[in-house]
């Protein structure tokens, strides 16, 4: 018991043995409360659920009654033939490959002009003028994603929005009353666009953190060997904030297949014939507005497996993606 | 090799001076481009929320005949703002000190206590922040109504304040690793038990690390959205969130625009007030969360 806990010195986890206490009771009613505690409560509410959707899933439970029944994997079959669902799976994986993609492209351009675009002569520093930037363009990640909806859905509007009133304003007449969320073809793009819009000024951000952190004398080197400004974004800064990125790219991937609240606002039926649904709606839609329990648990499962697979897939492209670098720069 | 190389830059120099003006001038118009789009929807936001319903159908660009609060006591009273408003405060004010204490009692104790399954649990936690909230929306749902916290704040908060307590155990981790063992030790030998060398000691010393988590755990609770939409379905009880999102829905209806613009310009400022105080602050949580 006296073994069971030990206080550890920083970062060192085969420190010499130290004098060990007795567990008294200020020990243990501090485990109680500093560590039971927080724990019973992750348990309780995130394990469990968790664990639990994996049971519900094989189950045509309708969720009033106490009785469950099991049906195996009956749910996932059935999926196959839900149309819908396998439009919202579509949908949720072109967010998931277009939202990461173009929002951090953009913001690591605005993060190399604003660290490293500067003039070319003299040491090495950005833009002129760029904090401004930097500091408008990370005031969307505060707004409540929600908010940032309505006022986009309010900027589409077909009549009254912004958006028509400025295209019409420069002679585009076609978009009089053209509906941006209400016609099949524009409605994702358009979605798409509010999503990138409310996160790239967040991400610009850890680029810029990221590439403050690349010593000097590399960027120095790399000049004096003639490396313009476009050259020293994509063989210099890119390798090495390359760990950044990939982080980036899991956080963004989970934010893009979520998408929920973004959706909600702008086209919270799914859009003109589901082009904007993603299967967090569907999920949302199957378990409260229809009460099949188990078939939205199953399409949670699957849910989870494309974050999975999306995340498998940033890992295995990044370790490619490094071992090429590996031996060009080596 | 390296003369070569200088020779080259000196004569790059007279043309590198013109190359900086154009990449500036080219650099400063796309950004001013992209700031444009980012400001500008919430400019015209914030001019339509003065607007009248009939004025915001006649054309978008109009300005307001008279600069009236009509919709703004619109928006606070009869739309419900006001009170949902509160709500928030309340819920987001009460999660926030729960996950903060909790987040940081269990961090500490992760960081700086050696045991049997330290490593699993901190391993199964960063885990859980890998996994759609969506797949356990449904279970917990019912969880918490056996529970009989369905649709009340103790239930709501605790859902917050459970999801919230792997980031904020994570990020918090690392800063209790590396404050200095000596201290511990001088506190140890001055007869300070574990409570006291936590409270007296300890929490002061990881003060900025909290800081920039609070900050962080502030904005993700206020923007919460799906867990109030299912946990929390008593209108009287609606965060702002939600509130928002069923007023925007029944605004197509009653065609009141004036009042949402309003509704939205009222709750985009609390966080304007915190991003403009904390700014700084919160760039480099940003940064420091992400990055170690």
């Amino acid at each position: 018991m006296t073994a069971l806990l030990t206080a550890a010195g920083p970062g060192e986890r085969t420190a010499p043995p130290r004098p060990r206490r007795r567990p008294n009771l200020d020990r243990i009613s501090f485990m109680l409360v500093f560590l039971v505690a927080p724990l019973v409560l992750f348990a309780v509410f995130v394990l469990l659920p968790f664990a639990q959707s994996a049971y519900y899933s094989l189950t045509s439970w309708g969720g009033y009654s106490d009785r469950l029944e099991w049906v195996g994997l009956q749910n996932f079959t059935q999926m196959l033939g839900d149309e819908v669902l396998l439009k919202s799976v579509r949908n949720s994986v072109v967010l998931a490959l277009v939202v990461p993609t173009l929002t951090l492209t953009v913001a690591f351009a605005i993060a190399c002009v604003v660290t490293t675009g500067g003039p070319s002569i003299g040491t090495i520093k950005g833009l002129r003028g760029s904090a401004f930037y930097r500091v408008a363009s990370f005031f969307p990640y505060c707004v409540p994603a929600i908010v940032i909806g309505i006022i986009w859905a309010q900027v589409y509007d077909p009549s009254r929005g912004l958006l028509n009133g400025f295209l019409t304003a420069i002679g585009l007449d076609q978009f009089q009353s053209f509906p941006w969320l209400g016609n099949e073809s524009t409605a994702m793009a358009a979605s798409i666009f509010v999503i990138v819009w409310s996160l790239i000024g967040f991400y610009t951000i850890l680029f810029i953190a990221a590439i403050k952190g690349i010593p000097a004398e590399t960027y120095e080197a790399a000049r004096l060997d003639g490396a313009g400004r476009f050259r020293i974004a994509m063989s210099v800064t890119l390798p090495q904030i390359a760990s950044s990125f990939q982080t980036a790219y899991i956080y963004i991937g989970l934010v893009a297949v979520d998408s929920f609240v973004y959706m909600a606002a702008l086209n919270a039926q799914g859009g003109p014939n589901y082009a904007t649904l993603t299967m967090t709606q569907y999920l949302y839609n199957v378990a409260f507005f229809q009460g099949k329990f188990g078939y939205a648990t199953a399409i949670g499962i699957v849910l989870a497996l494309v974050t999975l697979v999306y995340a498998a897939l940033v890992f295995g492209v990044f370790r490619l993606l490094r071992g090429k670098d590996g031996g060009d720069h080596a | 090799m390296s003369a070569t190389t200088l020779d080259r830059a000196a004569g790059r120099t007279a043309r590198t001076r013109r190359g900086d003006l154009g990449v500036a001038t080219a650099s400063h118009a796309l950004l001013s481009i992209w700031m444009i789009i980012v400001i500008v929807p919430f400019l015209w936001t914030v001019m339509s929320s003065f607007k009248t319903t009939k004025e915001i159908l006649g054309s978008p660009f109009s300005l307001p005949a008279e600069l009236s609060f009509d919709n703004y006591v619109k928006a606070w009273t009869d739309a419900g703002i006001g009170r949902y408003f509160f709500n928030t405060v309340f819920v987001v004010g009460s999660s926030l000190i729960l996950v903060m204490l909790l987040g940081s009692m269990l961090a500490y104790v992760l960081a700086r206590f050696r045991f049997r399954g330290n490593r699993v649990i901190y391993n199964v936690m960063l885990a859980a922040m890998a996994f759609p909230v969506f797949l356990a929306i449904v279970p917990l749902f019912f969880i918490l109504q056996n529970m009989g916290l369905l649709n009340t704040w103790p239930g709501l908060i605790l859902a917050y304040v459970a999801f919230a307590l792997p980031f904020t155990m994570f990020f918090l981790y690392s800063f209790f690793k590396q404050l200095p063992h000596d201290v511990y030790e001088a506190a140890l030998i001055d007869g300070a038990g574990d409570w006291r060398t936590f409270f007296a000691i300890m929490l002061p010393m990881a003060t900025p690390g909290i800081a920039s988590v609070a900050i962080l755990n502030f904005l993700g609770l206020w923007n919460q959205f799906l867990l109030p939409v299912v946990l929390n379905t008593n209108r009287d009880n609606f965060v702002i969130s939600q509130g928002m999102a069923t007023f925007a829905a029944s605004a197509g209806y009653s065609i009141d625009f004036g009042a949402l613009f309003a509704a939205a310009v009222m709750t985009i400022i609390p966080v304007l007030i915190v991003y403009v105080v904390f700014q700084r602050k919160l760039q480099g949580s940003v940064a420091q969360g992400t990055f170690r």
